[in-house]
């Protein structure tokens, strides 16, 4: 029940966020994602880490296809709620501090795609999963769309056609997979899309192979890995910097999620025949994304490349199919949404400062603001890996798993943290030191509540990097669980 | 048969309030009227009763798709309150035109005997052509009229010839006795064969035509584009429902025989693929966006043939439930499609994608109405459109159609690319000189397209209200 009021409540709160308009609906939004963090932190403590899919529902949605609303938590499911619930309200505040036209819409729709990134974190029918992705879908095309920079429209509709087209193989694959189910369990359909139906059929090796990119082809574009990845630094650039921070800290750990979720276990052998395949096409991911960071003159677009080189190496951990693979991955999506929102919502406070993302222009800004460089540092520092913070754990984790699978692709993966030094330290150098430029004369540190943003992202970095394990622990079950689906076939 | 009689009587009635000149009491007593049928006829669902002497079954099959009719008309009346403030002269005829009409579709969802399918699309289809006209001093208009009127005569005429020698070759007009005589030939049938299928063919294309399937389809953008919008909706929406409604049950009831099936299978696997593709790339080549609606109307007939080529025995299958529930999420999305454009199109005299520019500023509920019923069309989940494809492509993977429904699916994959081009204008564009200032909605038919945005997400959200009623 609780999973349901996680889903509802978002959703429920958007539809009343429009008897709100402009200003007024800041409180209101920020209270209900608040309301929502509650309920993901109680639903974190009353977890039992020894026992899966807690907290679930169950309903007939469709009696006649025998397609449920199911939903359920387990370990994993609770860490990528937890990071939503955690980031949401941090990403309506970034809101604020711009003047959105039509503010109340604004935050609506961050609303409403809380819901659908639960709904994906939660469902447990490969129907409502599909269902979920595409509600996700919805809102933040239009948040990008309508508020972004010149070029939303052509940008936005790339993205858009880019990730339908992917789930739309998602879903023929799904119905391929349905229409193998066994009846449901009420006897009223003759199949059924429930999970535990999807991991309980043995197909053979050869169907899954073709199987694989089906599903895969959702997730691909999603988090995405080279070659899908050609809308996401000019997405990521041309979206207000929220819809940016929803895009990267939480939308492509659904494509991450979904692979552990609805890929491993449900195509092992298919699986196993891409491995290889997959894991080259995430380590040259890697290294490109990070080749080409180094090259960005613009902050934004700097980021986005970074993203797409850490993504490539929780693909990596994941695909390596190891429990310390598999663990770093998890924690990594946590890692990586704190840092990479935390990073974009620096890059935005500068921008809104200087009018200029442009890494030429800027310079100086340590002297400005002491305040905004230590918390640049920090999260810069969590980016890198440095030990004690939280991106040593997750690179740790999932380098160790994929030298585990092949010591040479474990080394060549290893690069991603020396080039992540380059490309950051190298934008840390020139956007903080140096000397002032036109655009920084006049810089401000940050406010009070800017900083009361940050800190709690600051205060996560540490804790993931000194106590992994409050996060590690609650995984465990569940990558162990999917493991367990995977090689016993 | 209640909605039958209950219809022709009121459309009567309508035409002596006519002589009142009072068109602010006709509005609300279409309403009235519309809403009293659509009561009384679920009166009549879980029974099952023949009528003229079996040449008319009222059974749950008719019932349902007489629901979505009469539901489409109610929900389209409030886009006609223009006529009203505008003192059409008109009006009481063009409603009981639109009740009789609706008799004509209740006739084509429940026939048993061809002689009563030949009469609904006949009853159906005349009022259409005097509607398609009604604007009579619009040379479109009457284009419109004449070319529908003249292709509508003609594709008529090959219907009816296909119903005399399929009569030939079975001695029947009863859609079991066609299906019993094709069954169980008697002697001599071998050589009566070519005949029976030609008049197949023949009563296929005629059907085609009325559901603007491909290669019969080149009248509907031209008769969309010149007819009123108002009536153009009830004309892709109604005259579609039931067409199909009609077709599903002539192929279920009159040829569910092998060796019929391995003629119209081919043909109609063949008409499904190529009006797929011309009304899906011939969309996105359009700069009207009633010229696109139309495309897309054709590229939806597509979807509903699959289920026609997917059927798999019995009228109450998957098919029959994938096609009652794709046409009332089609139809509840292309009402406000229509709808909106109207309104827009009144306001501004505009009909192509800027007249859309920066809606969203100057009106809101205009634009997400028209979001959510593009994204409907579109078969994005969230909204019915989405289930609507689902069922209907389920159904045809279920029964082998594998390749048809990759082709389906690449084909509204490009459907997005013109469903999202609205979207796009209203929300990402500014306005210019022509769309600065607000279109005039009245209270009603912002309610009426509340309503109708509320039904889609609703169809979206909890589609076993509908889904396997059959």
């Amino acid at each position: 029940m609780l999973t349901v009021l996680l889903l509802l409540w978002p959703v429920a709160a958007a539809l009343l966020l429009h008897f709100f308009k402009g200003r007024a609906a800041r409180v209101p939004a920020l209270g209900a994602a608040l309301v929502e963090f509650a309920l993901a932190a109680y639903a974190a403590l009353t977890f039992n880490a020894n026992n899966v899919g807690q907290f679930s529902f169950n309903l007939n949605w469709i009696p006649s296809a025998g397609i449920h609303f199911a939903v359920g938590m387990d370990g994993l499911s609770l860490l990528l709620v937890l990071l939503t619930a955690v980031l949401v309200p941090v990403i309506l505040l970034s809101a604020f501090r711009r003047n959105f036209e039509n503010e109340s819409v604004f935050y609506a729709l961050v609303l409403f795609m809380q819901t659908g990134l639960v709904g994906v974190f939660t469902a447990q029918d490969a129907f409502l999963f599909y269902f979920m992705w595409e509600v996700a879908l919805i809102p933040i095309y239009f948040l990008a769309g309508v508020w972004g920079g010149v070029n939303r429209a052509r940008v936005t509709f790339k993205f858009f056609l880019y990730t339908i087209i992917g789930s739309l193989f998602m879903l023929a694959g799904f119905v391929y997979l349905y229409f193998q189910t066994g009846p449901a369990a009420d006897g009223l359909s003759a199949h059924n899309s429930a999970l535990p139906s999807f991991y309980a059929l043995n197909l053979p090796a050869e169907t899954q192979v073709w199987l694989f990119w089906l599903i895969f082809a959702a997730f691909a574009v999603k988090m995405p890995i080279f070659p899908f990845h050609t809308w996401q630094p000019d997405t990521y650039t041309e979206a207000p910097a929220p819809a940016t921070m929803l895009l990267s800290g939480i939308m492509l750990k659904m494509g991450i999620y979904g692979c552990m979720r609805w890929l491993l276990p449900v195509v092992p052998m298919g699986v196993d025949y891409w491995q290889n395949l997959i894991l080259i096409l995430a380590i040259i991911g890697i290294i490109y994304g990070a080749i080409i960071a180094i090259r960005q003159q613009d902050v934004k677009r700097l980021i986005a490349y970074s993203s797409l080189s850490h993504v490539g190496l929780m693909i990596a951990g994941v695909f390596s199919l190891t429990q310390m693979g598999l663990q770093g991955a998890a924690i990594q999506m946590l890692a990586h949404g704190v840092n990479v929102v935390g990073m974009f919502f620096i890059a935005d406070a500068i921008e809104r400062r200087t009018g200029t993302r442009n890494i030429a222009d800027l310079g100086g800004l340590t002297r400005k603001a002491p305040v905004l460089t230590v918390c640049f540092l920090v999260l810069l520092l969590g980016t890198v890996a440095l030990p004690l913070t939280n991106g040593f754990v997750g690179e740790f984790l999932l380098l160790a798993g994929v030298y585990q699978f092949n010591a040479w692709m474990g080394a060549v993966a290893g690069v991603t943290i020396i080039l992540g030094a380059v490309y950051l330290l190298r934008m840390f150098q020139r956007v903080m030191l140096g000397p002032d430029s036109s655009f920084t004369e006049t810089f401000t540190d940050l406010t009070g509540s800017e900083l009361a943003l940050l800190v709690p992202l600051i205060v996560l970095v540490f804790w993931i990097g000194l106590f992994p394990n409050t996060f590690l622990h609650l995984s465990e079950g569940s990558v162990m669980g999917i493991l367990n689906e995977v090689v016993k076939r | 048969m209640n909605s039958i009689i209950l219809l022709s009587v009121l459309g009567l009635g309508n035409l002596f309030l006519g002589f009142r000149r009072s068109n602010r009491l006709l509005l609300p007593v279409m309403m009235l009227i519309l809403g009293l049928v659509l009561t009384v006829n679920f009166l009549d669902w879980g029974t099952s009763e023949s009528f003229f002497n079996g040449m008319l079954t009222i059974d749950n099959f008719s019932v349902a798709f007489t629901g979505i009719v009469l539901l489409t008309a109610l929900v389209l009346i409030p886009f006609s309150q223009k006529y009203v403030l505008d003192g059409e002269a008109n009006l009481a005829e063009y409603y009981s035109l639109l009740l009789f009409s609706l008799v004509g579709a209740i006739m084509l969802v429940s026939y048993n005997h061809l002689l009563m399918l030949f009469l609904g699309i006949e009853i159906l289809s005349v009022a259409m052509y005097v509607l398609a006209g009604s604007d009579k001093r619009n040379l479109r208009s009457n284009e419109a009229a004449l070319k529908y009127f003249l292709m509508g005569a003609f594709f008529t005429g090959i219907l009816l010839f296909g119903m005399a020698l399929v009569y030939g070759a079975t001695g029947t007009f009863v859609l079991s006795e066609i299906s019993f005589a094709v069954q169980n030939p008697a002697p001599g049938f071998e050589s009566l064969k070519p005949m029976l299928y030609i008049g197949m063919l023949l009563m296929f294309i005629g059907m085609g035509f009325k559901v603007s399937a491909a290669p019969f389809h080149f009248w509907t953008p031209d008769v969309y584009e010149g007819t009123p919008t108002f009536f153009a909706a009830f004309m892709s929406t109604v005259v579609k429902t039931a067409g199909f409604a009609a077709f599903l049950k002539l192929l279920v009831q009159a040829f569910p025989a092998a060796n019929a099936q391995g003629i119209w299978l081919p043909t109609l696997t063949a008409m499904c693929v190529l009006t797929l593709l011309i009304g899906n790339v011939g969309a996105v080549a359009q700069t009207s966006i009633k010229r696109m609606l139309a495309y897309s109307s054709i590229s939806h007939a597509g979807y509903l043939l699959i289920a026609l080529v997917a059927y798999n025995g019995q009228l109450e299958g998957a098919s029959a439930n994938g096609i009652l529930f794709y046409s009332l999420a089609y139809s509840v999305a292309t009402v406000a499609a229509f709808g909106v454009v109207k309104l827009v199109a009144d306001a501004r005299q505009r009909e192509d994608y800027n007249g859309l520019n920066g809606l969203a500023k100057t009106n809101p509920l205009l634009a997400f109405s028209l979001t959510v019923s593009m994204l409907s069309l579109a078969g994005i989940p969230l909204t019915g459109g989405f289930f609507g494809k689902f069922f209907i492509f389920s159904a045809a993977v279920e029964n082998g159609y594998i390749g048809l429904v990759v082709f389906a699916v690449v084909m509204s994959m490009v459907s997005i690319y013109y469903y999202l081009r609205p979207i796009i204008s209203m929300y990402m564009r500014d306005t210019d000189a022509d769309t600065a200032e607000a279109v005039p909605v009245t209270t009603f038919q912002a309610g009426a397209l509340l309503l109708l945005a509320a039904l889609t997400v609703l169809l979206g959200v909890l589609p076993g209200l509908v889904a396997g009623a059959l």
